[in-house]
């Protein structure tokens, strides 16, 4: 079928002076000013930011085992009306995703939903168990062509296993994605361990937990001459950590979610378990540090640990419920406010943190590319004058456990195009 | 006054000293012949225990029952919960047989709040204890105690404790005993000190209104009282301490510790007691011990309580003149 050509005019590109982008089937055609095509469906951009697809490098899809609360179609929806183009599919479904035949069938659900491509991510051990290496280079030589390997939701806690899974990887150039939590220091954790947990009488989650798993890990990367990254690094200990492994010129990347960069553990206080998440929210001291080094690098990039829950798993007492909240439909809002309207990041920035540094962490061919001739196009055109309050009843993931609803974000994407096709056209999805 | 009783924290100066005041009034009541007040005729209060309280449970019921109430007790224990059922479902089923009040228990720090404020139910909560959060009918008895003990039963009405200095010896990391007395105490002018090794303490104490030590002997001279909280055994084995006869030796209360007090001081203990452990049988039996008295108070501050959460603006107990009159 051959493609009709779209022209999106007077697009802000990265935030730069309004440009005119013209797409051709799978790829970017021209930019520049004054364009025009005939037979071109065009967009009026009218100012609205246009940046490369996002990229996530962490999202549940739950799918399969929890097809309650999520599925690949379900959540590639969501994913696309965020203003994703890519992301990488996290290992602890049910069956885990240890093995080239689960790695292989998220992929096959990723192409069918055509909604944004997705990349599963291995088990860097069977079970996510911690205890016996997975098939890791099956699942790299599969069609799904793994790179990224997390046990995430569980820590690689065995240093011994943490170090071979680190080597091993080095030999197809792949990259672990280490989940930092020690379990001892965490049994029974429900949220941050400080002001708040003494008063609450909930168990504490102490930042050593995971400042001490990041020093252990960018020092094994170091002596083993591999590649480590951190997902959602959370505590002002860890941006230290990661601050000074770089600095040693250790090959560590680091991200941090949307909500550690916005919300605190004083949302605790209301016993309502839409807070709940790990690692749990931290204190005000631990956000700022976090935007700080997020817009300085030491923090690579965003990433949404995107996790859906059924109503039934918040709906009930703190302790009693699980952990995780929803982020894909979000997260772009959220780093506008947090990042973009504090003046701590531009829109190029934003799409570094978002797309660039994320794809080539992921190694995502074809996403985080520059928005230029011959490129693929993969984009996202966003109002950032838009104003609304989040209501989880427009959401299109299945789950709906957003701790922002109610609150009023910034910004909104008005159009996801996925290799030139508008998966988001007019907010709504196509 | 305020619809739930979730946390120590929650009450007002004024409010805690209405309840306590009011506890004397239904005190007096238990030495009646008929220990029985029908202000809460017609009403009925379920005791929601998610986790196993003996007592705590009995002192809600003969409050409850001293008050005319019609009494459910549910205990989750072989009950559906252990099917899978949720405390929402739970709640909203008891709620829909026209319950009035839920006492609620649970092992879950948060759990009343939950209920009184997510909207499952409308009756009025009344926390008896949530995890290692709060057990606010716990610090009004032991308030109510101290004040009777240490300023008077009639001198006490209308009056705080400004002044007094409590000490709370053992596990305040676990214990939903000592976050609600640091509370109350506060709120009613006493002067806190938590005395336990620092590895029942939590971190983020400092913020609380209280003094931490790890010296018993340095503060007991100075305690007008000493609340000694229970040890679980099974804390021992998480490395909270290395033994129990080390534990005993360094925080638990004997006799030649108990004589370093001044001589007004009372020793105090929620229970159950681990004699032997933070507490000797020596000092369990002594008089300065009002361990029972306690329990005792325990029944008047909760019909203090659920009347003044219940019971609206009629008098508690019928004033003495009325009654002069209706024997005339």
């Amino acid at each position: 079928m051959k493609m009709s050509k779209i022209l999106i005019r007077g697009a802000k590109v990265l935030g730069g002076e309004p440009q005119d982008v013209l797409l051709d089937g799978e790829t970017v055609e021209a930019v520049g000013t004054g364009l025009t095509a005939e037979g071109a469906t065009v967009i009026e951009a009218d100012g609205q930011i246009l940046l490369p697809g996002l990229v996530d490098l962490h999202t549940h899809l739950r799918e399969p085992g929890r097809e309650d609360s999520e599925t690949v179609l379900t959540g590639t929806r969501a994913a696309a009306s965020g203003g994703y183009t890519a992301v990488f599919a996290m290992a602890n479904t049910h069956p885990v995703a240890d093995t080239a035949g689960v790695v292989e069938q998220v992929y096959r659900l990723g192409k069918e939903a055509g909604y944004c491509d997705v990349q599963p991510i291995g088990a860097v051990t069977v079970g996510l168990e911690g205890k016996k290496l997975a098939e890791l280079g099956a699942m790299h030589d599969s069609a799904a062509g793994v790179t990224v390997f997390s046990d995430d939701g569980k820590c690689v806690d065995d240093a011994v296993i943490m170090r071979r899974a680190l080597e091993y990887v080095k030999a197809f150039g792949g990259v672990v994605a280490q989940h930092a939590q020690e379990p001892r220091l965490t049994e029974g954790a429900q949220m941050n361990e400080g002001v708040v947990s003494a008063e609450l009488g909930l168990g504490g989650w102490p930042a050593v937990a995971e400042e001490s798993i990041i020093a252990r890990d960018v020092l094994l990367a170091e002596h083993v001459g591999s590649r480590v990254h951190i997902c959602h690094l959370s505590t002002a200990g860890s941006v230290e950590i990661v601050r000074w492994a770089k600095s040693r010129g250790i090959d560590v990347t680091a991200e941090v979610t949307p909500h550690h960069l916005l919300l605190t553990d004083e949302l605790v206080r209301t016993y309502d378990p839409v807070y709940k998440v790990n690692p749990p929210l931290r204190t005000e001291r631990d956000v700022l540090a976090l935007r700080e080094a997020l817009a300085d690098g030491t923090i690579d990039i965003v990433a949404t640990d995107h996790a859906p829950h059924p109503h039934e798993d918040k709906d009930c007492e703190w302790a009693a419920a699980a952990m995780g909240m929803v982020g894909l439909e979000t997260a772009l809002s959220v780093v506008q406010q947090t990042m973009v309207e504090t003046g701590l990041l531009d829109w190029a920035g934003v799409a570094d943190r978002m797309s660039f540094a994320p794809a080539r962490i992921g190694r995502a061919t074809g996403h985080g590319r520059p928005v230029s001739a011959g490129e693929p196009a993969n984009l996202v055109l966003v109002d950032p004058a838009y104003r609304g309050t989040v209501d989880p009843a427009d959401f299109a993931s299945r789950s709906r456990n957003t701790p922002y609803e109610g609150r009023e974000l910034p910004g909104r994407v008005t159009h996801t195009f996925l290799r030139g096709r508008a998966t988001v056209m007019d907010g709504k999805l196509a | 006054m305020m619809r739930h009783l979730i946390s120590a924290a929650d009450l007002t100066r004024d409010d805690a000293v209405l309840i306590l005041d009011t506890a004397e009034e239904m005190a007096r009541v238990a030495d009646r012949p008929i220990k029985k007040l029908p202000t809460l005729r017609g009403r009925t209060i379920c005791n929601l225990f998610f986790e196993d309280s003996t007592r705590t449970r009995i002192s809600f019921e003969a409050a409850e029952k001293r008050l005319s109430a019609d009494v459910i007790n549910f205990a989750a224990k072989g009950s559906s919960v252990s099917k899978g059922e949720s405390l929402k479902d739970t709640a909203q089923t008891l709620e829909a047989m026209g319950v009035d009040a839920v006492v609620i228990r649970h092992g879950a720090s948060g759990a009343p709040f939950r209920l009184a404020t997510s909207g499952w139910i409308d009756a009025p909560v009344i926390n008896a204890g949530d995890g290692t959060h709060q057990h606010p009918t716990q610090a009004l008895l032991d308030a109510f105690t101290m004040r009777r003990r240490l300023v008077g039963r009639d001198a006490g009405l209308g009056k705080d404790l400004a002044g007094k200095r409590v000490t709370l010896v053992g596990d305040v990391l676990h214990s939903r005993v000592a976050r609600s007395n640091v509370d109350l105490l506060h709120t009613l002018g006493a002067e806190v000190t938590l005395v336990a090794p620092p590895t029942l303490v939590p971190v983020g104490v400092e913020t609380w209104p209280c003094e931490v030590s790890y010296d018993l002997d340095g503060v007991l001279p100075k305690s007008d009282a000493v609340m000694m909280l229970r040890v679980q055994r099974e804390r021992m084995n998480a490395a909270f301490f290395p033994t129990e006869r080390e534990y005993s030796r360094r925080y638990g209360l004997d006799g030649e510790r108990m004589a370093k007090m001044p001589e007004h001081a009372i020793v105090m203990h929620p229970g159950p007691m681990v004699r032997g452990m933070e507490i000797t049988a020596e000092v369990a039996d002594s008089d300065r011990c009002t361990v029972v008295e306690q329990v005792a108070n325990g029944v008047s501050v909760r019909m203090a309580v659920l009347y003044l959460l219940l019971g609206g603006s009629e008098p508690a107990v019928a004033p003495a003149t009325t009654r002069t009159e209706e024997s005339k």
